[in-house]
């Protein structure tokens, strides 16, 4: 697997919960699970780095020049 | 029928100067349905003796206050198009015309409209909308959606100016400001305020942009919050493939919105604190999922060495020298077959051995010798074949089969 792209924070906290089932379950060997642990102590870092620098974003639907309702950024509300 | 004149006159008197009960009956009616103000009335008051009289469809009910009561009827075709349904006790105002059944000489009230009083209208609307959606099941808490525990994109239906909002972003940002927020803006009182909340569920249903829906307002009064009761709303919001919580008014304040929704939050900043975790947290329970697979994966490696073990105790590693036990026999045996052919052949050797050395011995010179012949050999050891081969006074030695003689040519 070519995985040049970084995982989104949804995608490595499900690759996270796939990869403790994968010991759960015990059916992987025991190369593999030593893989599969090195690479969920580098997806909790990549998460946690994640929240860590997390900035709010508020967006308002607001109808655009098509008549669809388009994001908008909020201003206004948060104090 | 020509029994009243134009005027509303007096009936007919009979011979003995009496009125029949018909004729009596039918005078009121008439002086009654005469009167202006009877024609067209609105009375308040509360339902007692309600009768839904379902084969003909008519309401037949009493309307009492503390001090009288009046009798009451409402045709199908007025009953069918109010929107609740009445009930003994429930306080009402109706309107309609005053007349008289004369079968019955009864004076009642002919309603064509009729409307819940006020707070109580309100409140026993809810109570019945309450009533009808928790018969169906709408209420039940297994057909309730668990809120998603990470949600990255929260949808909020609400007016875009209230507290409500800035109480969520506010609570939002502190606790999880990861999470994207989209606003629907939505009228959240008034008559468009219920259409306008369900285009909100239903847009967020269609496009499916977000994971958890927030649908709210901030307190008011049970008027101002009323959209919020409305059934069709209350419908959407049942139906949402997402998950929806319901926040409206204060603590106090229950609306069929908040029954419906897969959760309910007292106000809108708890819906907010409902519906994301603490950064903090998180983080933590993410930094343990290390501690969750060091221990699998130790837990791996202690099986796979119990088995390992388990190995070591079985057949050639635990007795190795199993391996080499049958090749000894083998060797043994080899070893004792080629002894045991080893000393046929030399018997059979040795027999023919001897039988060789009989014949070899019956041709030898010394054979000839045992039987009385001799060998006469020079001084020099060679044979003497001829007389030619010795002179008188040579020494020769004769060999017999028991030794040798010297002797002397004379």
């Amino acid at each position: 697997m070519a995985e040049n792209k970084e995982k989104t924070f949804e995608e490595a906290m499900a690759r996270l919960e796939e990869i403790v089932r994968a010991l759960d379950g015990g059916t992987a060997g025991l190369d593999d699970s030593l893989g599969l642990f090195e690479e969920g102590i580098t997806l909790v870092k990549l998460c946690n780095a994640k929240l860590e620098g997390a900035e709010q974003k508020v967006k308002l639907l607001a109808k655009g020049d098509d008549g669809n309702l388009q994001e908008t950024d909020f201003v206004g509300g948060a104090k | 029928m020509g029994v009243f004149d134009e005027n509303f006159g007096t009936p007919e008197k009979q011979g003995d100067g009496a009125i029949t009960v018909t004729q009596l009956n039918e005078y009121i009616k008439s002086k009654i349905d005469g009167d202006a103000f009877l024609s067209r009335v609105t009375v308040k008051g509360e339902i007692s003796n309600f009768t839904n009289h379902y084969k003909t469809g008519h309401f037949y009910f009493t309307i009492k206050d503390e001090g009288s009561l009046i009798k009451a009827v409402m045709f199908r075709s007025a009953a069918s198009k109010i929107n609740f349904v009445p009930e003994n006790g429930m306080k009402i105002v109706a309107r309609g015309r005053v007349s008289a059944f004369v079968r019955d000489g009864q004076y009642q009230l002919y309603c064509d409209a009729m409307e819940p009083d006020g707070i109580g209208a309100l409140y026993f609307a809810f109570e019945q909308l309450k009533k009808k959606l928790s018969a169906e099941g709408l209420f039940d808490e297994a057909r309730k959606k668990p809120l998603p525990k990470i949600p990255t994109r929260i949808g909020v239906i609400t007016s875009p100016t209230g507290a409500a909002i800035r109480d969520i972003i506010n609570i939002l940002g502190r606790r999880f400001p990861y999470a994207k927020v989209i606003l629907y803006p939505a009228l959240v009182q008034g008559a468009e305020a219920a259409p306008s909340l369900i285009a909100g569920m239903n847009y967020f249903n269609e496009q499916r942009n977000v994971d958890v829906i927030i649908i709210g307002r901030g307190g008011g009064s049970i008027e101002d919050l009323w959209a919020f009761n409305d059934e069709t709303l209350a419908r959407t919001v049942a139906a949402s493939a997402i998950p929806t919580i319901s926040a409206v008014g204060h603590e106090t304040d229950f609306t069929i919105c908040d029954f419906v929704a897969d959760r309910r939050a007292p106000t809108p900043s708890a819906a907010a604190e409902l519906a994301v975790p603490e950064t903090h947290e998180l983080m933590h329970k993410i930094d343990n999922i290390i501690g969750r697979m060091s221990l699998l994966l130790s837990r791996r490696i202690e099986s796979g060495r119990q088995i390992l073990d388990f190995y070591k105790t079985q057949g050639i590693f635990a007795y190795p020298e199993r391996m080499f036990e049958d090749r000894k026999m083998q060797l043994l045996m080899l070893g004792q077959r080629l002894e045991t052919s080893m000393n046929t052949k030399l018997t059979a050797d040795r027999a023919l051995l001897a039988q060789r050395t009989a014949k070899l011995e019956a041709l030898s010179p010394l054979g000839i010798l045992s039987r009385g012949y001799s060998v006469a050999a020079g001084a020099d050891g060679k044979v003497i074949s001829s007389v030619n081969d010795v002179s008188k006074g040579d020494t020769f030695t004769l060999r017999l089969s028991d030794g040798t003689l010297d002797a002397t040519v004379n």
